[in-house]
């Protein structure tokens, strides 16, 4: 017998005792044998209604932005909504001469491909493999993104579409590109629309950002950029 | 001889002596506790989605067989090579061949307790391998050699000052005062190891399984970082972390971030389904998923406490346990502290050696409350003394009761008992504390009420 044969014969053993299902401990419900498991499937999925438990998302878009909004606002996000593709160039452009960026990296994308090339800076992309040394140097990594959660100031990137595992971690700056209907409710949402996206194929990595890096390991303190990005700009239109 | 019940007692006496400690802890659990309670105060129903959670664990680890069967051959489908290891011992010399035939030098770590649990860093160097912890807390508890103090917050025991002179005498730098100057330090102390690195291990909190995907919670990127840039990747994880579907990350996702943080979501919340597939840019060519068993099938297989396997790590037992509170975490000497921990660890690492955990517990049930997926941890706690006790009855103990028991089943022996205490009374006061008081151990710490002067019956009697 394998490692996985000899564990799982110890797993299916030990689960020949059902145990009780939750909620009946500690109520002097011990005695009671709970239903064994059941070869299929339990038909209710908890989860499913567990949604209308959860922080909200909001119904409407209106509603959704302004979560977003506030979200980004608690996060240290600065999101950005704007009216078209010349005022995020613009937009791009003020934050890219405030901030002195002398070298940028970005990937090949709709959104990428608009705003990037105005800027006239020196600019990489990951696409096909890149020198991490290279990478490091760079000022900011621009990329584009799956979905945005309203619930939580959360945006979503992934390996395949937009521009690898390390672009939106490694450079000190991580700014995103989206669209207004990229954004949605909540978690449930996203991941609907992330298994719309990549149910076919997943990619290898696919990350949920909520903030710039940050950590409170030193007497609960927060500080901003740990190892991730210091800074996390989101611009949609 | 020192076995760990006599070193619990050592340390937890000296250390809930110590003023400064209590102070530091009761501060960052403070900051935890209001932000906590406010994320709490934004669902709409808090109480129902720690039912669905623990539903939802429940199916998971019921049916774990199943879950973990799915979760090995879709990653397997698509490249990664998943190892199933029976215990710690496997598992490092497994992972410690990985490295070798990688011909790596250094290897770059996140955050694992399941790394802590078969100390794997220790064994790696032994080996003459180069393990850099990247999690910043985890990186400052490595620089002073010891265990992390809590499995989500591992250098709280710690102040900026301390932080600071460490350092200064292990990494050179200038002194400060500020949180952020001593984190960039950290940074840039890092940020040429995620570039060199020729390994990245990191860790999990959930294995999906119906997608066979590992997911990994993290504030910092240091996760991130290490999953991205070496050319070979390691994830270690016990079996019991597997959720049904990758939508139960809507719930969980939040749960543990709220309980174990105070934050409404990680800052990253990342899932992992393979090395790097073709047509990426980057990634590990190699991707390598340890399953470790290391005695949870034996934990498993006590229906009355396999729902401790429900744990996600969070942390929040620990969090508002008055005892974890005043003795703090590395009295315990265990991996998993605090009231999961005392669960836990006599099913792994044995009942008579480690039941004295399960004695120092209050039984107020501030845990259970706490957890996010209802473990019923209060009475664990109560199921593993009897436990302990019906293996290996303590005859004084036993005997103790069988008196007390025949005492107050004769009337005339509790009056002579009665007479003999009143009687004793003065002398009993007298030597309370000392070397001649035979339950010395009890009364250093607490006072026995005295004996009453006129007992209840008399005094009745006197009355009609």
């Amino acid at each position: 017998m394998n490692g996985r044969e000899r564990i799982l014969a110890r797993i299916r053993e030990a689960l020949r005792v059902p145990a009780p299902r939750p909620g009946s401990h500690g109520h002097g419900h011990h005695d009671v044998p709970a239903p064994a498991p059941q070869a299929g499937r339990i038909p209710l999925r908890p989860v499913q209604q567990a949604r209308a438990w959860l922080p909200p998302g909001g119904d409407t878009p209106e509603e959704q932005l302004g979560r977003f909004a506030a979200a980004s606002a608690d996060l240290k996000t600065d999101f950005h909504l704007l009216a078209d593709e010349a005022a995020a160039r613009a937009k791009l452009s003020g934050i890219a001469s405030a901030e002195g960026w002398k070298q940028i990296a970005t990937h090949r994308a709709a959104l990428t491909d608009a705003v990037v090339p105005s800027l006239g800076i020196p600019s990489r992309t990951t696409d096909g493999g890149y020198d991490p040394e290279d990478l490091e140097r760079c000022d900011a990594g621009i990329t584009t993104c799956d979905v945005l959660v309203a619930q939580t100031g959360t945006l979503v990137v992934n390996s395949r579409t937009t521009g690898g595992r390390a672009l939106s971690v490694l450079p000190p700056h991580h700014v995103v590109l989206a669209r207004r209907d990229q954004l949605v409710g909540d978690l449930t949402d996203a991941f609907q629309r992330i298994r719309e996206l990549h149910g076919e194929g997943w990619p290898s990595m696919i990350s949920l950002v909520t903030g710039p890096s940050r950590t409170g390991d030193i007497e609960r303190i927060l500080v901003l950029g740990a190892h991730g990005p210091k800074k996390l700009t989101v611009l949609m239109w | 001889m020192s076995t760990a019940a006599a070193r619990f007692l050592d340390a937890a006496g000296s250390i809930t002596r110590n003023l400064r400690h209590r102070g530091l802890i009761q501060t960052a659990l403070r900051k935890y506790e209001s932000a906590r309670d406010r994320r709490k105060a934004a669902f709409h129903d808090w109480e129902s989605a720690r039912q669905a959670a623990a539903e939802t664990k429940w199916e998971a680890i019921n049916h774990l067989d199943e879950h973990l069967v799915s979760f090995a051959d879709k990653l397997e489908s698509r490249g990664t090579k998943v190892h199933w290891c029976g215990n710690g011992i496997e598992a490092r010399d497994l992972i410690r061949d990985i490295i070798r035939d990688a011909g790596a030098k250094c290897v770059v770590k996140s955050k694992a307790m399941t790394a802590e649990e078969i100390h794997l860093n220790e064994a790696l160097e032994k080996d003459g391998f180069e393990v850099v912890e990247s999690d910043l807390g985890e990186f400052i508890v490595q620089l002073r050699k010891e265990p992390p103090y809590h499995i989500v917050f591992p250098a709280m025991h710690l102040t900026r000052d301390e932080i600071s002179d460490l350092f200064e005498k292990e990494l050179g730098s200038a002194p400060t005062r500020e949180p952020e100057e001593l984190t960039m330090i950290a940074r840039r102390a890092l940020r040429r190891k995620y570039v060199t690195a020729d390994v990245g291990i990191t860790g999990a909190n959930f294995a999906i399984a119906e997608t066979g995907m590992v997911s990994i919670t993290e504030n910092e990127g240091n996760a991130r970082l290490t999953a991205a840039l070496p050319r070979t990747m390691i994830t270690l994880l016990g079996i019991e972390k597997v959720l049904p579907r990758m939508e139960d990350l809507a719930l969980f996702l939040p749960m543990l971030a709220t309980a174990g943080a105070g934050q409404a979501i990680t800052g990253y919340n990342t899932l992992y389904s393979g090395p790097r597939q073709p047509g990426e840019s980057d990634g590990p060519t190699e991707w390598h998923v340890v399953l470790l068993d290391n005695r949870r099938t034996e934990l498993l297989a006590d229906p009355e406490q396999r729902d401790a396997l429900h744990c996600i790590r969070c942390g929040a037992c620990l969090n508002v346990c008055p005892i974890f509170k005043n003795v703090g975490g590395h009295t315990y000497g265990t991996t998993y502290s605090g009231p999961v921990g005392s669960v836990i660890t006599p099913h792994l690492r044995g009942l008579q050696d480690w039941k004295h955990l399960s004695g120092s517990s209050s039984l107020c049930g501030a845990c259970t409350e706490a957890c996010p997926v209802r473990i019923d941890l209060h009475h664990h706690l109560l199921q593993n003394r009897r436990n302990a006790a019906s293996e290996k009855p303590s005859t004084l103990e036993r005997l103790t009761w069988r008196l007390h028991a025949f005492l107050m089943n004769s009337p005339s022996l509790y009056h002579l008992a009665k007479e003999c205490g009143r009687v004793f009374e003065p002398l009993r006061k007298a030597t309370e504390g000392t070397v001649l008081d035979p339950v010395r151990s009890w009364t250093t710490t607490r006072t026995l009420p005295p004996v009453a002067p006129v007992s209840f019956k008399e005094w009745w009697r006197e009355r009609r």
